[in-house]
């Protein structure tokens, strides 16, 4: 069921092609300049990190957290919720006591 | 300006009221910030009216708290309901949130003053405060410098004197790193030892709130207020904190300081000397000092820029136009989605945001995000293995001096090695102290770093302490 | 569906849990209230919020789990990353790698197994209304987000792909809507949402045991709707395979009104969620002592009350009857009905009346009490109300909220036929009819039913057709 489909490991050189596709996913837009110089820079960084993606740490857990933490849980009791119109009085535009945004291209994911 | 430690004990006493204290401040923003721009925003009627309450409690014989009338800089990335909080960021540029930090609350009830918000690298991303969309700082030891990032405007703040203390926050080093570039004391608790409730995140698993100060006393003052738990953060240590400061004074007799050689042998040859030198201070001081390796933080910043920006990745998606702060229209959602984020973010903030996102896509997450955490194990591990022979760890802050305003900008690698002293705490969430110790060639600040096994802030403030009796008298500090 | 194919099916219902608070915050969990006057930072996504995990939501959880015959395990919980408007962090806190509960069953009435894949938690998003034009999302204007449905707790449960009929899929989503109620979770009400059907469609030949390319159908409001789409779209599947073309794996929209299916994804590429483990989240793995809890404190599911109003029963259910215990069950009627019989009345009497009359006015049957209940169906068994008296006096006791039933029967006119007068309008029925009278008594037997509606007909309905049929028979000899 994971998406974590892996790849050969070792060095994997970061395409212009990968620049432009994790800038749509990111909901950013890139000038043609931009491309060249980010795929340039981020490269120099990946390859940076070609040390790190080499190792064998097959028999090492990934640790999301520094903190040995579990179980933390809050009581099922109301607390008071914001006052709406200073919470609305920010937004970029209101219709209706509601946030109001251009029309939505597709369904949910 | 005096000691925290020193007004707080005047202000209690009555001796001095906290409104003097606050136009004292005040005056100091309103001479110097125009030049450093360490301030972005300074809220001077809500601090007067801070101080006017501190004095009406201790008029009524009420206690005002340890921080009664202490004026102190917030980074700009802790929320202040109703003041503006950008983050460094033109994509929230004018923002007013409707709540309050938990550390600011722990503030207002110890009696400090909230003078105004400080300048830092956009969401906490950078080492030199130059990737702030409002400018950036200048180093008060020198203005053509940088102060360094990201908490460069708290680190400024406190070292021109404008305050005596300042808070920041640390991922990758951003309280430390610009407090050795300014010649400051600047702390990282242990991770979870201060609530993140507030604190607008940049990365999740590393961001730590800290304290900013000009002698170790009053970081440890500080640190005691903000330390504790908070129900409205998962992350936070639910155990009672053990206060510093009744203990900062008991020196570094028979403590096993171990000096990390993977923390000093990459620096410039000026910063490793005042590190040797702090050294032979606590052999001197009684502590027992041995050198010591850990190889295994070489792989700390490769894991850091591949985590930080992973988990950054994710939390800056929120800024979409729609609820809060900038908006740039668009045909569809969809869109205004991409030209709000296109325009209201800076080059620094886009180049993790791809990093991180690539960081996690299908097909890389094993190789790059799952390997990094791999690597974090692998440094806790050796953290660990350290803290059986040592107790406390001893190295530089950052590899150089301050560097040129502009020198590194078009670098981000450059950059990036700036931290590679400071990360591997980060990584492992133990705590960790810069104390000021004389000055590079170029006369320039030097700090140096010290770091305990986590909850060990006691131990960490008590070496601090002799480090800083012991640093070499600096000219203007 | 043509006998050359099969229909696979898979369901994924959501769930809104029962809680007063949502999952990570302290906001109401209520539907229906003024838009966005249940936020907070949290369930905003304001910049700074932090997740706190609701107790009581993972006690629903886990009561769901149990009842599914799941293994409650340690999990962690996930970021799912994606775009959109009612989502107010463009992340959802879900359980990706590490889900609550795995590897359970649900029994239909009938016997037959389906899988229950996972049933993990997640929160819900806000709510969108699409403005302009038809209100549907592709001819909007633009949409308006009100959030108070944002951070509401989900469990998401997925079953296997065991579903093979229409009516088992339908069996599926009933049986699991009493499941959810019984175990307190859900108040199971798919018209205001708090229960979401998804299908997940697939066909192959007959006989074959390969899976085909599956299409997810959204937008299934009732049990109808689901029934109409899944046959809808396997019909859709097949004539795509049947003339030579292929299935694409894509998510369609139900259209009810024009009753078929439409693809909503537009040729974007698939979703990358970019999962990883939630940082601002520490694990939950449930101690034994708090499973043994959940699983000590579960009351009777639907399928044990089926099977205690069956045993109440003479003998085996008939299939009538079986039907009415279901419905009897789905309704929550099934205790009136044993309390009745356990004050006297004929259970399959109670059964009948419960699963017909008192159905019709469910709200009103779920009050009406027991004992009222007994004493007219002893009134109905005994003879001195007939069948239809019996129904129009139950029907009067449950719009009034109660009553005496002898006082009811009075008011409405409906005493008890005498014996004398039954004998004397026997005798004018005979008189009137004497033609058919000799073809009866003769043998044609089918003339008893017209001689028991003469007889009905002239008594207003107020003879008892057992005691007219007895007094006929006597009567011929």
């Amino acid at each position: 069921m994971s998406d974590h489909e892996e790849r050969a490991p070792g060095r994997v050189t970061l395409s212009r092609e990968d620049v432009i596709h994790v800038a749509r996913l990111a909901r950013l837009d890139l000038r043609e300049d931009e491309v060249e110089l980010f795929t340039a820079q981020l490269r120099t960084v990946l390859d940076h990190a070609a040390d790190v993606a080499a190792l064998d740490l097959a028999h090492l857990e990934p640790s999301s957290h520094p903190i040995a933490l579990q179980n933390v849980l809050r009581p099922d009791e109301p607390r008071e919720s914001l006052d709406r119109g200073e919470v609305l009085a920010v937004a970029p535009e209101v219709e209706d006591h509601q946030f109001r945004v251009p029309r939505i291209g597709g369904e949910a994911p | 300006m005096s000691t925290a430690l020193a007004l707080a004990a005047e202000v209690r006493s009555g001796r001095r009221s906290a409104r003097e204290v606050v136009e004292e401040s005040l005056a100091a923003v309103a001479a110097g910030n125009g030049e450093l721009n360490a301030f972005l925003t300074v809220v001077g009627d809500e601090a007067r009216a801070q101080a006017n309450a501190v004095d009406a409690a201790v008029a009524a014989g009420r206690d005002p708290g340890p921080l009664a009338g202490v004026p102190v800089a917030l980074k700009d990335n802790l929320c202040t309901r109703g003041s503006v909080t950008t983050c460094g960021s033109r994509i929230l540029e004018g923002w007013r949130p409707p709540y309050d930090a938990t550390v600011v609350e722990s503030l207002r009830a110890a009696g400090a003053i909230t003078i105004g918000k400080t300048n830092m690298d956009e969401f906490a991303m950078g080492s030199s405060t130059e990737n702030s969309a409002f400018g950036p700082t200048r180093n008060p030891r020198h203005t053509g410098k940088v102060p360094g990032g990201s908490s460069g405007g708290s680190a400024a703040a406190v070292a021109a004197g404008f305050t005596p203390l300042g808070l920041g926050s640390d991922t990758g080093g951003s309280i430390r790193q610009p407090a050795a570039l300014c010649g400051v004391v600047g702390m990282k608790p242990t991770y979870g030892r201060v609530s993140r409730y507030g604190l607008v995140a940049f990365a999740s698993s590393l961001d730590q709130i800290g304290p900013f100060a000009t002698t170790v006393e009053d970081a440890a003052l500080l640190y005691d207020v903000l330390a504790g738990h908070d129900p409205l953060d998962s992350t936070s240590l639910p155990s009672v904190p053990e206060p510093t400061l009744a203990s900062v004074h008991d020196g570094s007799e028979g403590i096993r300081v171990g000096l990390c050689r993977d923390l000093v042998d990459g620096c410039s040859p000026d910063v490793a000397a005042r590190v040797h030198e702090a050294a032979d201070a606590l052999a001197g001081a009684g502590a027992k000092v041995e050198e010591i390796s850990v190889p295994e933080f070489a792989y700390g910043l490769s894991a850091y820029y591949l985590i930080a920006p992973a988990e950054a990745s994710s939390n800056l998606a929120r800024y979409d136009g729609v609820r809060y702060g900038l908006r740039v229209d668009g045909e569809d959602a969809a869109a205004m989605n991409t030209a709000t984020r296109t325009a209201g973010f800076g080059a620094e903030v886009k180049r993790r945001v791809m990093l991180g996102t690539y960081a996690l896509s299908a097909g890389y997450y094993d190789a790059y995000y799952a390997q990094a955490q791999r690597v974090r194990t692998l440094v806790m591990q050796a953290f660990d293995r350290a803290y059986e022979s040592v107790d406390v760890l001893l190295g530089a802050t950052a590899p150089t001096t301050a560097f040129d305003l502009g020198a590194k900008v078009d670098d981000p690698m450059a950059m990036y090695m700036n931290d590679v002293c400071t990360i591997p705490s980060n990584l492992s969430g133990h705590p960790a102290i810069s104390v000021p110790f004389g000055t590079g060639d170029d006369g320039l600040p030097v700090g140096v770093q010290v770091m305990a096994p986590a909850l060990g802030e006691a131990i960490l403030f008590r070496l601090a302490r002799v480090v800083e009796a012991h640093a070499p008298q600096v000219a203007g500090s | 569906m043509s006998a050359d194919w099969e229909m696979v099916i898979g369901l994924e219902v959501h769930c809104e849990l029962a809680t007063a608070t949502k999952l990570f915050c302290g906001c109401r969990n209520s539907f229906g209230d003024e838009p966005n006057v249940n936020i907070c930072p949290v369930c905003l996504g304001l910049p700074g919020s932090l997740p706190v995990l609701n107790e009581q939501a993972v006690e629903l959880a886990m009561r769901i789990g149990d009842a599914l015959h799941c293994e409650i395990r340690p999990s962690e919980f996930a970021r799912k990353n994606y775009f959109y408007p009612d989502q107010a962090k463009d992340y959802q806190i879900s359980q990706y790698d590490r889900p609550l509960n795995t590897g359970g069953w649900l029994e239909l009435p009938d016997g037959f197994r389906v899988g229950v894949t996972r049933a993990h938690m997640e929160e819900d998003t806000g709510k969108l209304t699409h403005v302009g034009a038809s209100g549907r999302i592709n001819a909007a204007l633009h949409a308006l987000v009100d959030y108070n449905r944002s951070g509401v707790p989900l469990v998401e449960i997925v079953s296997e792909p065991d579903i093979r009929t229409v009516a088992h899929a339908r069996a599926y989503a009933s049986e699991l809507r009493g499941i959810l109620v019984a175990t307190g979770a859900s108040d199971g009400r798919m018209e205001e949402g708090s229960m979401r059907v998804d299908a997940n469609v697939s066909v192959r030949p007959a006989g074959t045991s390969a899976f085909g390319t599956r299409c997810e159908i959204k937008n299934l409001n009732s049990l109808r709707s689901l029934g109409r789409a899944m046959e809808y779209e396997a019909a859709r599947q097949i004539a795509l395979l049947e003339s030579g073309g292929s299935v694409d794996q894509q998510t369609r929209h139900w259209d009810e009104s024009a009753g078929r299916t439409e693809s909503m994804r537009s040729k974007e590429e698939a979703n990358d969620y970019r999962y990883f483990p939630e940082p601002d989240l520490v694990p939950l793995a449930p101690d034994a002592a708090w499973r043994e809890r959940v699983r000590a404190g579960m009351g009777p599911m639907p399928s044990d009350r089926r099977a205690q109003l069956a045993a109440a029963l003479d003998g085996a259910p008939t299939d009538a009857e079986a039907d009415q215990i279901k419905a009897v069950v789905d309704l929550g009627l099934d205790g009136l009905v044993r309390a009745a019989a356990e004050a006297g009345a004929p259970t399959s009497l109670a059964l009948a009346r419960a699963a017909n009359e008192v159905a019709a006015q469910s709200e009103a049957g779920l009050s009406l009490s027991a004992t009222t209940f007994a004493a007219l169906l002893a009134m109905e068994s005994g003879g001195q109300l007939s069948a239809t008296q019996s129904k129009a006096v139950l029907g009067a006791l449950l719009e009034r909220g109660g009553g005496d039933p002898a006082a009811m029967a009075k008011e409405m006119g409906f005493e008890a036929l005498g014996a004398d007068t039954l004998s004397a309008v026997v005798d004018e029925v005979i008189s009137a009819h004497p033609g058919e009278w000799e073809r009866f008594v003769s043998g044609e037997d089918k003339l008893m039913g017209m001689f028991t509606g003469e007889v009905m007909k002239a008594t207003s309905g107020k003879a008892n057709g057992k005691e007219v049929a007895a007094e006929l028979r006597r009567r011929r000899g």
